[in-house]
Parts: structure tokens; C-alpha cells; sequence
């Protein structure tokens, strides 16, 4: 099959996939070379678990359309999930096979966590449902912020106080030490790593939206009661969405948390759940392509434009107004249409004109 | 027995009885119309047929099944399809894509086969495609298979909703004002469309119509509703002639 012949959806995933394996490429070429600043380095993980997050949220806010203000809690349950698993397994068990487990972990807590909270919230709609995960995210940062958790030779024991009032035995270890959260952690996450979580996501969630249940999906965002009339099962397609979105979300968490030598629940909050939807908004509704994209540009640009120094957030948020004017304004929405389709008019020409001769 | 019996079917909202008393029966392969002035309750019948309405009382039996109250998603898959007075489309999916969507519960696979890409995906793809494809071809669409469904014109887009409407595989064809909003040529080749449906599927079909020379032209039987009470049935003729059916469309004293 050429590229030409190819179903329409099937080339546009291609290319999503190209600009993800190029960006690696080019990413890697950089380092061999030396051309990478540690300061662009250290964003390269971060980078990825954005790009699956924004790609994730989007299933639920796009795909399915209903607006999730919670999405930074599915990250914070998978990330405290995973780096438990991971800081009790690494020791004993091969370094591939613990983190192997601990992404799987964290997506499993993240996904039972959207199952749990999908069940009520996906009965409201709109504002009501984006306000219900908003409170959500909320609760489950303050939970986390509160939370002590350790084991010794006697079982595992948690307080909501201190660590104290656990009552750990002499020879007792803190796993999750309150606001303080998880120390110590030994750094496991890589770029490679990152890619190959943002190919899975892509493989997964793109191949879900172009089957039978992706259809079904989409058809409950255009119209949940014609979706019912042709005998769509509402509440388990939605559910369906809401928790691949959550295992992904869990499993960014894991990439994101494993990158850095301590995990704090206050850094899964309201802002980074915003944060998220702003990649979804500007890449586009449902666009994949466009979630990967902006989710990747807009988690530089903050670091790219660290010589402006105190113009940083004033250019940060210029670009954010020119972004969505550009993909979003009807004029030049349609401004673009009328180029492309000129390029396009040019190409038939050409082409007839070869055909011709 | 007949294919669909609702008897003594009813509903009441708070203190207002849309519909009361209904009784109806429909037969394989025929075509019935309901008819009625507006507000006579034609798209709340409609409404309980496919469960977006719970009957307050009375009865639907569906070949010989029980279906009262039943939500809309068992209805569909019991085997009633609808369309609806104001469009109902997915309207950012392809034309072909609404079609495979009211196929949902006659070609399946389940996720992790669409996930996956196994080879039961390729298979039942194809098989949605081609299903699609002749029905999109019954109604003239097969051109516009890859158009978003908004961007079809109106015509087109009830047309659209009758092909999805037949991708359930229904044996009851429920249609709400098909011809709504068409000329009259238009009208008239939904007409042949409309028999033509019914003969190649061998379904029957009730349809809510406003334009006279439609519902007469083409329904056996005809049901006239008044304030949610029926005031007559029978062929064409008899509608036509019936004093009640005149008084309740043209005004009068009763």
C-alpha cells in the first residue's frame, strides 16, 4: 500500500508517529553531538510524560467531550503507586523488570481510581462534571499531602497525622513521609523510556478512537441520543474512555515521578491539571497530532525563553493567545484552508499535466 | 400476531396526559402513518416506542417481547430504529462513519481486538464497510461517504439518518417528519425510497408526517392523533372523509 492509497486516518497517525520517532532522532543526534544544553536535558522526560498526558486528557475531553479538570490526580496516584513499587523492588529484583512493574502498577491504581471515580461523576454533565474532577484532583492531593505510610517487621502501618503516630517499630521505614512525600528515590526515568511510553499511548488510544468502540465513543460526544437510539451502551463506552485515560495519566505519573529523587503531592495540583488542558485546547479538540505538538513546545518554551529573563511569562503567554488564534480563529482557520487547498490545486495540475505528456 | 402491539399506552407529565389510551398495531412489511395536528403527541408515542420516555401506562410488546420502559440502548438492540423530528447526526463523524456506528451491535469485536489490530479487526472492518457502502448506496450517498455529516445538505443529511437508522438491522422502521423541510421533488423520491426500503428489508414502518400527499401516498393504514387521544384510523380515503380528522386540522365544533 502507498502512502497515497492509504485510508486518510491510517496516513495521519503515520505522521504523528514519524514526528515523534524524528523528534527522538533528532534529540539523540543532539546529545551524541553535544549540542545539548543540561538545561533542555532535563526537560526531555518531562517533555514525554506531558506529551502522554495531553494525548490521554484528550481521549476524555476531546474524544468523548466531557470536560476533566482532575487529570493531574490520575498522575498523582499512578506516580505514588509506581515509585512504591519501584523503591521496594529495586534492590532485589532486576532494574528493567521493577520498572517494567511499576508503570504497571501505577496504571492499574490510576485506572481502578477512574473506574471508582467515573462511575458517579459520569452521570453529571458539563460544568457539573468538570467541577466533580476538579474537587476530585483536589481531594486526592490533600489525601496525598496527609498521608504517612511505613512498614517494619510487624506489618504495614499509615497516619493521617504524623509520622509519629504511626507507631513504626525501631527498625521501621518511612515510605511516604506526609507533605514531604517520597525521598530518596533513585532516578530511573529516561528519554528513551519517555518515547517509548508516548508510542504506546499513541498505538493504544489512536487505534481505540479508529475501531468499533472509538466510533462509539465519538458518536456519545455528537449526539448521546441518537448514541442510544442505535443501541450504544452510554455509561460503559464513557467509563471506557474515562479509564484509558486515567491508566496513561497514572502511568505519565510514573515516568515523571521515577525523574526526579523525590515525589511531593503538591505538585499534582489544580494548575498542573489546567496546565494539561491547555495543551489539549491548543492542539485541538480531539487532534492527537496537535496534543503531542503542543504539549511538547509549550513544556520548552518556558526554558527556551529563559534569556528574556523577566519577559518570560508575558512572551509564554503571547504565544498562547497566537497559538489559538492560529488554530482556532474561523478567518484564519479558513485563511489556512484556502492555502492548502491552492498547494493541493497546484499538485492536481502538475500531475495532470505529467499525465498528459 | 402482529409484529408490534401497544395497547391502552400512556403518559402523563405532572398533571398533563400527552398520550392516553393508545392502542396500535403494526404487521410485518406494511407502512402505517400517524398523523395529527401539532402538539397531538406523534413524537411522544415515539418517544415511549423507543424508550426515551417511560409509559406511565399501558403496554409494548415487540414480537412477542414485553419492552415497556425498556431503555432505548435494549430497544435498538430488540430491534426498533428511529429517526429523529430535528436532526440527530454525528455530525464531526464521516458520512460513512454514522452508518458503522448503527452497526454497533450487528458487526463486533471487542476492544482489545480494535486495540490490538487483530486479525478479526481487518475482517470485520471490511465487512462494516461493504454493509455500509450498499446502504449508503440505497439512498444515493455512496458519493459523500467520506464528507463530514454536517456538511451534507438537509436533504441528504434525513436521508443519512435513515440509512443509520437501517444499519441496527430493525424490524420496526419508527420515522419522525422524514420528508420535513424538502421540495416536492425530493419528497417524491423519498417516497420511492421509502417502499423501496420496506420491500427489499421486509420491515414495517410507522412514520409521523405533516405533508398529506406523502402520508397517503404511500401508508396502508393511518392513524390520526388529537391531544393525545386517537380520533380515527383507516386507509387514505376514510381519513380524508372523516368529519373528526377535518374538525381537529381545520377547526370546528365538536
Amino acid at each position: 500500500m502507498s502512502l497515497k492509497t492509504m485510508k486518510k486516518s491510517t496516513r495521519s497517525n503515520l505522521i504523528t508517529f514519524g514526528i515523534v520517532i524524528a523528534f527522538y532522532l533528532i534529540v539523540s543526534l543532539m546529545s551524541v553531538m553535544g549540542m545539548m544544553t543540561s538545561s533542555f536535558a532535563g526537560q526531555l522526560v518531562p517533555i514525554c510524560a506531558y506529551v502522554v498526558l495531553a494525548v490521554s486528557l484528550n481521549l476524555t475531553v476531546g474524544i468523548l467531550g466531557e470536560l476533566s479538570l482532575g487529570h493531574a490526580g490520575f498522575m498523582s496516584v499512578g506516580a505514588f503507586a509506581g515509585t512504591l513499587v519501584y523503591t521496594l523492588t529495586f534492590e532485589n529484583t532486576p532494574l528493567p523488570v521493577s520498572i517494567l512493574l511499576s508503570f504497571l502498577v501505577g496504571g492499574a491504581v490510576a485506572g481502578i481510581f477512574g473506574l471508582l471515580i467515573g462511575i458517579p461523576v459520569l452521570r453529571l454533565q458539563g460544568d457539573y462534571l468538570a467541577i466533580v474532577t476538579l474537587a476530585f484532583g483536589e481531594i486526592i492531593k490533600n489525601f496525598m499531602n496527609a498521608l504517612y505510610l511505613g512498614y517494619d517487621s510487624t506489618g504495614v502501618h499509615f497516619s493521617l497525622k504524623d509520622s509519629a503516630s504511626m507507631g513504626l517499630a525501631p527498625d521501621g521505614v518511612v515510605l511516604i513521609n506526609g507533605a514531604m512525600g517520597i525521598t530518596g528515590i533513585k532516578k530511573a526515568s529516561t528519554f528513551t523510556m519517555g518515547i517509548i511510553l508516548i508510542l504506546l499511548t499513541l498505538v493504544v488510544i489512536l487505534n481505540l478512537v479508529n475501531s468499533r468502540a472509538g466510533r462509539a465513543i465519538t458518536a456519545i460526544r455528537d449526539n448521546e441520543i441518537a448514541a442510544q437510539s442505535v443501541g450504544i451502551n452510554i455509561t460503559n463506552y464513557k467509563l471506557m474512555a474515562f479509564i484509558v485515560s486515567a491508566v496513561f495519566a497514572g502511568m505519565a505519573g510514573v515516568l515523571y515521578a521515577l525523574n526526579f529523587s523525590s515525589l511531593v503531592a503538591k505538585k499534582f495540583d489544580y494548575n498542573t491539571s489546567i496546565l494539561i488542558l491547555v495543551f489539549v485546547v491548543l492542539g485541538g479538540m480531539g487532534n492527537i497530532r496537535g496534543s503531542v505538538i503542543a504539549a511538547a513546545l509549550l513544556t520548552v518554551l518556558p526554558e527556551l525563553l529563559r534569556s528574556m529573563k523577566d519577559y518570560r511569562m508575558l512572551i509564554y503567554a503571547i504565544v498562547l493567545i497566537v497559538m489559538m488564534i492560529f488554530n482556532q480563529s474561523p478567518q484564519i482557520v479558513s485563511w489556512r484552508k484556502k492555502i492548502t487547498a491552492g498547494f493541493k490545486a497546484k499538485r492536481a495540475a502538475k500531475k495532470e499535466k505529467k499525465e498528459a505528456a | 400476531m402482529a409484529l408490534l402491539e401497544v395497547s391502552n399506552l400512556g403518559i402523563a407529565f405532572g398533571g398533563l396526559q400527552a398520550v392516553a389510551q393508545l392502542d396500535l398495531s403494526v404487521e410485518k412489511g406494511h407502512l402505517y402513518g400517524l398523523i395529527g395536528p401539532n402538539g397531538a403527541g406523534k413524537t411522544t408515542v415515539f418517544n415511549m416506542l423507543t424508550g426515551v420516555y417511560k409509559p406511565t401506562e399501558g403496554n409494548i410488546v415487540l414480537d412477542g417481547k414485553d419492552i415497556t420502559g425498556k431503555s432505548p440502548e435494549l430497544i435498538s438492540k430488540a430491534g426498533i430504529a428511529r429517526t429523529f423530528q430535528n436532526i440527530r447526526l454525528f455530525s464531526d463523524m464521516t458520512v460513512l462513519d454514522n452508518v458503522k456506528v448503527g452497526m454497533h451491535n450487528q458487526v463486533t469485536y471487542n476492544m482489545w481486538t480494535g486495540i490490538l489490530r487483530l486479525p478479526a479487526y481487518k475482517e470485520k472492518e471490511h465487512e462494516m464497510n461493504r454493509e455500509a457502502k450498499k446502504l449508503l448506496e440505497i439512498f444515493d450517498l455512496d458519493g459523500e461517504a467520506n464528507l463530514k455529516a454536517s456538511q451534507l445538505p438537509y436533504g441528504k443529511q434525513r436521508k443519512l439518518e435513515i440509512a443509520r437508522a437501517l444499519a441496527t438491522n430493525p424490524k420496526l422502521l419508527l420515522l419522525d417528519e422524514p420528508a420535513a423541510g424538502m421540495n416536492p421533488n425530493e419528497t417524491e423520491e423519498l417516497m420511492q425510497t421509502v417502499r423501496s426500503v420496506r420491500d427489499q428489508f421486509g420491515i414495517a414502518i410507522l412514520l409521523i408526517e405533516h405533508d398529506m400527499n406523502f402520508v397517503m401516498g404511500i401508508c396502508e393504514e393511518i392513524t390520526v392523533l388529537d391531544y393525545g387521544r386517537v380520533i380515527a384510523r383507516g386507509d387514505g380515503m376514510t381519513i380524508r372523509n372523516n368529519p373528526k380528522v377535518i374538525a381537529a386540522y381545520l377547526g370546528g365544533d365538536d
